[in-house]
């Protein structure tokens, strides 16, 4: 459920990014003010922890196929919602830098749907309504498994609207959603069902870690709503300067460079330095206006409507092989310039 | 459990690479993430078709990279490994988006598979500047220039923790998960309530771990603070990193460079 | 009175669950003493020495370090005084590289970043790991690992050094190259160990431990001439007092 930068437009992605950074903040406050310095270390320690777990699989039940802890809500009946969050967040943090799984860019969407929803919905909504303060085996199984399935769906639906939104992909909104949520929903069922597992087990071998991890979690909405209005205020602040920005101008970096630069009318294309880079080519390039020679002939011999069609077909034929020639050419480049400055790191 | 294992070791080799020295690990970490930063917004902030324009933008993880002396194939073998995923992801476009845009010859190219592409090379450009930054920067110093940017310390010290225990913990699951394989005399897979007590087993072992190390940051006079070493500086080199390399990422985003130098190229040819 | 002494007094200890770990423990070490604490497993070794920096607090009796009780008031200028060694160095090396490890307990004491660096050069010089300063602690070895953990408590200047198991998992030679290093501190020493040779080498007292009891306090040879006692307390003769396996006579 990782989301990549690769489906991710800026626009979605440094809301988000907002967004998290806002939790962190509040989290963090919540954490150094409960002046418990036990805690550095322990989540610290549970997120390496989370991280092993991670990686052994067990087998689902019933189908044969294998799958893994995903932690959030395991963190958070352990931590408290705060400490945890942070604890996902870091973890988040560590795998998209040296393992890929999920961008950089897209930090905040994973930091959300996978620590957001858990921590801050399903556990204090979910989980301990339904366990109590009081938990016994079987209503902390409950719990853990409608939390989990709760979680999940929402921290899906999240991938779903984040990627939708950013418009990368082309997957309808309908057919994306009906793919994430009943895959999501299975996925639920079993986190919920290993969530409730390992606590059991700890709660048989060691009670006090349960129990006090339960004792020193206030219960209550207050805390939430206002980690929701932060959170909303943070994701409208970053999310609505950016999406103006996209929506005054289609592209909106370009609409701020023109800003920044001074131009005044900015239609993609015409910017001052296309202008020179324009220039530029015309004086290198022996027919400026197409792209390959072939553009011309056809222009030149057919009707006007013809001509049309045939202008714009060659000079569309025409770009895509330029481009595709200067992809490979500034390809070649880079590489090039690398294996250069490469070597002369090894004389030096 | 080779699985643990391969992760851990590729883990230690990543983090290895930044204890070199070269001009790019020389930098100031906040420079080099900011860098990282502008590039992946600049490569995401391009329009669902645009696949050519990309490709200048591998100047800068090629430059970087060689700079830094990072051992290439070992990159591109890692990079290469998210080409898979970013293909699945894509996979679905061409499905959906059958809109003929551009001819190939006597091909014509669907809107979908242009943006199927796009999205492929725009994994390999993020995901590979991700592991650029930390193979000439190191977490530790990523962590610290976070800090230095304005991240709240619970959370910095907190990735400093995980990070440190990432490699204990590990070893421990890895451990723990090779004993039961052997155990369990070929038969596949870890039933559930194997796995409960697996997992709950390596959870007490972690909280009493916890607690050991409180113990020892207690010992040598820990009262919450923490504090840092050497600090690099923030000079006119790291001003001129960022925003040269800032300037260069708008440029390529503003002009399509592969297309200007492809009719430059025909232009020469002509 | 001596400075640097530890005095147990009637010290029980019951965890939570019940389990009585510690019955009536009373000892005096002097200063510059070397002590080795022994004793089977779940002898109720490690429980005193998470007393002695007051990780646990007595359930019963008293403990004093100095010239002080220790108490909460006490307890921060006791944990400088005495300096413990885990004995997993994992646990105790939690800082990101070697440089910020051994620095954190002097930054908590409020040193300069100057007096610092000038001290935790001079530690990792004592215990020979200068060429190790910038490392992540996850790329040492144990031996190594063990030397820099020696070194961040070397840097509180600590008076009593307690050190639980410091040879366990070391390879022969690295446990050789810490017991040369052990041998030239002149702190007041603590060990507990089950590496009975080391005990032999190092500690010229023996303190054994059986079932939450002080069994026997006196000199190391005489403790372990005396074979009744040892087999009681399930321990053995250090491998350097038993006969040589192949041709039967003593060393």
């Amino acid at each position: 459920m990782h989301m990549a930068d690769a489906l991710l437009s800026p626009a979605v992605g440094t809301a988000m990014w907002g967004a998290a950074a806002a939790t962190i903040a509040y989290s963090s406050m919540k954490v150094k003010k409960e002046l418990d310095d036990r805690r550095i270390p322990l989540m610290g320690v549970l997120g390496a922890f989370i991280f092993a777990a991670q990686m052994i699989n067990f087998t689902i039940p019933a189908t044969g196929s294998s799958g893994h802890l995903g932690g959030g809500l395991l963190l958070t009946i352990l931590l408290g919602p705060h400490a945890a969050f942070l604890t996902i967040a870091s973890v988040l943090v560590v795998q998209s830098l040296f393992f890929a799984d999920g961008g950089v860019l897209a930090l905040g969407c994973n930091m959300f749907n996978l620590g957001f929803f858990p921590a801050f919905i399903a556990y204090p909504l979910i989980y301990r309504k339904i366990a109590g303060a009081q938990a016994t085996q079987r209503r902390m199984t409950g719990g853990a498994i409608v939390a989990a399935v709760a979680g999940l769906q929402l921290g899906a639906f999240g991938v779903v609207l984040e990627t939708v939104a950013s418009g990368i992909s082309s997957l309808p909104f309908a057919t994306f959603v009906g793919l994430m949520q009943p895959i999501h929903l299975a996925i639920g069922i079993v986190e919920g069902l290993v969530t409730a597992t390992v606590v059991a087990f700890v709660y048989k071998a060691r009670p006090e870690i349960v129990a006090g991890a339960m004792a020193s979690q206030p219960v209550g909405t207050a805390p939430l709503r206002r980690i929701l209005f932060s959170f909303l205020a943070a994701a409208l602040l970053t999310g609505g300067v950016v999406s103006w920005f996209a929506s005054e101008n289609p592209d909106g970096l370009e609409w701020a460079i023109a800003r920044v630069t001074g131009a005044e009318e900015v239609a993609a294309g015409e910017s001052p330095l296309h202008h020179g880079l324009a220039d530029l080519q015309e004086k290198v390039a022996f027919l400026p206006d197409y792209s390959f020679r072939q553009g011309v002939a056809t222009d030149h011999g057919a009707t006007v409507s013809a001509g049309e069609t045939g202008q714009d077909k060659a000079s569309r034929l025409g770009t895509s092989v330029a481009g595709g020639v200067g992809a490979l050419l500034s390809l070649a480049i880079a590489f090039c310039l690398g294996f250069v400055l490469k070597r002369r790191h090894q004389v030096a | 459990m080779r699985a643990i294992d391969g992760a851990v070791a590729d883990l230690k080799r990543l983090d290895l690479l930044a204890t070199g020295d070269s001009v790019m690990h020389r930098l100031d970490a906040r420079a080099k993430v900011l860098t990282t930063l502008v590039f992946i917004i600049s490569v995401v902030s391009f329009g669902r078709y645009e696949f050519t324009a990309l490709f200048p933008f591998f100047i800068y993880p090629v430059v970087a990279a060689s700079l830094a002396n990072l051992p290439g194939g070992y990159l591109i073998k890692k990079i290469a490994m998210v080409i898979p995923f970013a293909f699945v992801v894509g996979m679905l476009n061409p499905l959906f988006d059958r809109q003929p845009m551009a001819q190939l010859g006597p091909l014509a190219v669907s809107g979908g598979w242009i943006s199927c592409a796009s999205i492929i090379v725009r994994a390999v450009l993020t995901v590979g500047a991700a592991f650029i930054l930390v193979g000439m920067t190191g977490f530790l110093s990523v962590c610290q220039a976070l800090e230095r940017l304005g991240t709240p310390k619970p959370f910095t010290v907190q990735l400093l923790f995980l990070y440190r225990y990432i490699f204990v913990l590990t070893e421990e699951g890895a451990r723990a998960s090779r004993a039961r394989e052997l155990r369990s005399c070929g038969r596949k897979g870890l039933g559930l309530s194997s796995f409960g007590s697996l997992i709950g087993h390596l959870l007490i072992r972690t909280w009493l771990r916890a607690e050991r190390i409180h113990m020892a940051m207690l010992a040598r006079g820990f009262t919450g603070e923490f504090h840092s070493g050497q600090l690099t500086r923030f000079g006119a080199r790291e001003l001129f990193f960022v925003l040269g390399w800032s300037a260069l990422f708008v440029i390529l985003r503003l002009e399509n460079a592969a297309s200007f130098m492809g009719r430059l190229l025909a232009g020469l040819l002509t | 009175m001596s400075h640097h002494i530890v005095e147990v007094k009637h010290l029980h200890h019951v965890y939570p669950d019940g389990t009585v770990a510690l019955r009536d423990v009373s000892f005096t070490i002097h200063h510059g003493e070397s002590v080795a604490v022994i004793g089977a497993n779940g002898a109720g070794k490690s429980t005193l020495l998470l007393h002695l920096n007051g990780y646990l607090s007595p359930t019963s009796g008293e403990i004093r370090i100095g010239d002080f009780p220790l108490t909460r008031k006490t307890l921060p200028e006791i944990r400088r005084t005495v300096g413990m060694i885990f004995q997993d160095a994992d646990d105790q090396l939690f800082m990101p590289t070697v440089f910020d490890d051994v620095a954190f307990g002097p930054f908590n004491l409020g040193l300069s970043g100057e007096e610092v660096k000038l001290r935790v050069k001079d530690v990792l010089e004592q215990v020979g790991a200068t060429h190790l300063l910038g490392k992540p602690p996850y790329h040492l070895s144990g031996g190594e690992k063990k030397r820099v953990a020696i070194a961040t408590v070397l840097a509180m200047s600590p008076d009593i050094l307690v050190m639980d198991e410091p040879t366990s998992g070391l390879d022969p030679y690295a446990r050789r190259q810490l017991l040369g290093l052990l041998r030239d501190f002149h702190h007041t020493r603590i060990f507990t160990s089950h590496d009975l040779d080391m005990v032999l080498e190092l500690c010229e007292r023996t303190i054994i431990l059986h079932q939450g009891r002080v069994k026997a306090d006196g000199p190391t040879r005489r403790i372990f001439g005396d074979d009744a006692l040892l087999a009681e307390c399930r321990l053995e003769k250090p491998f350097s007092m038993q006969g040589c396996p192949v041709c039967g006579s003593r060393k």
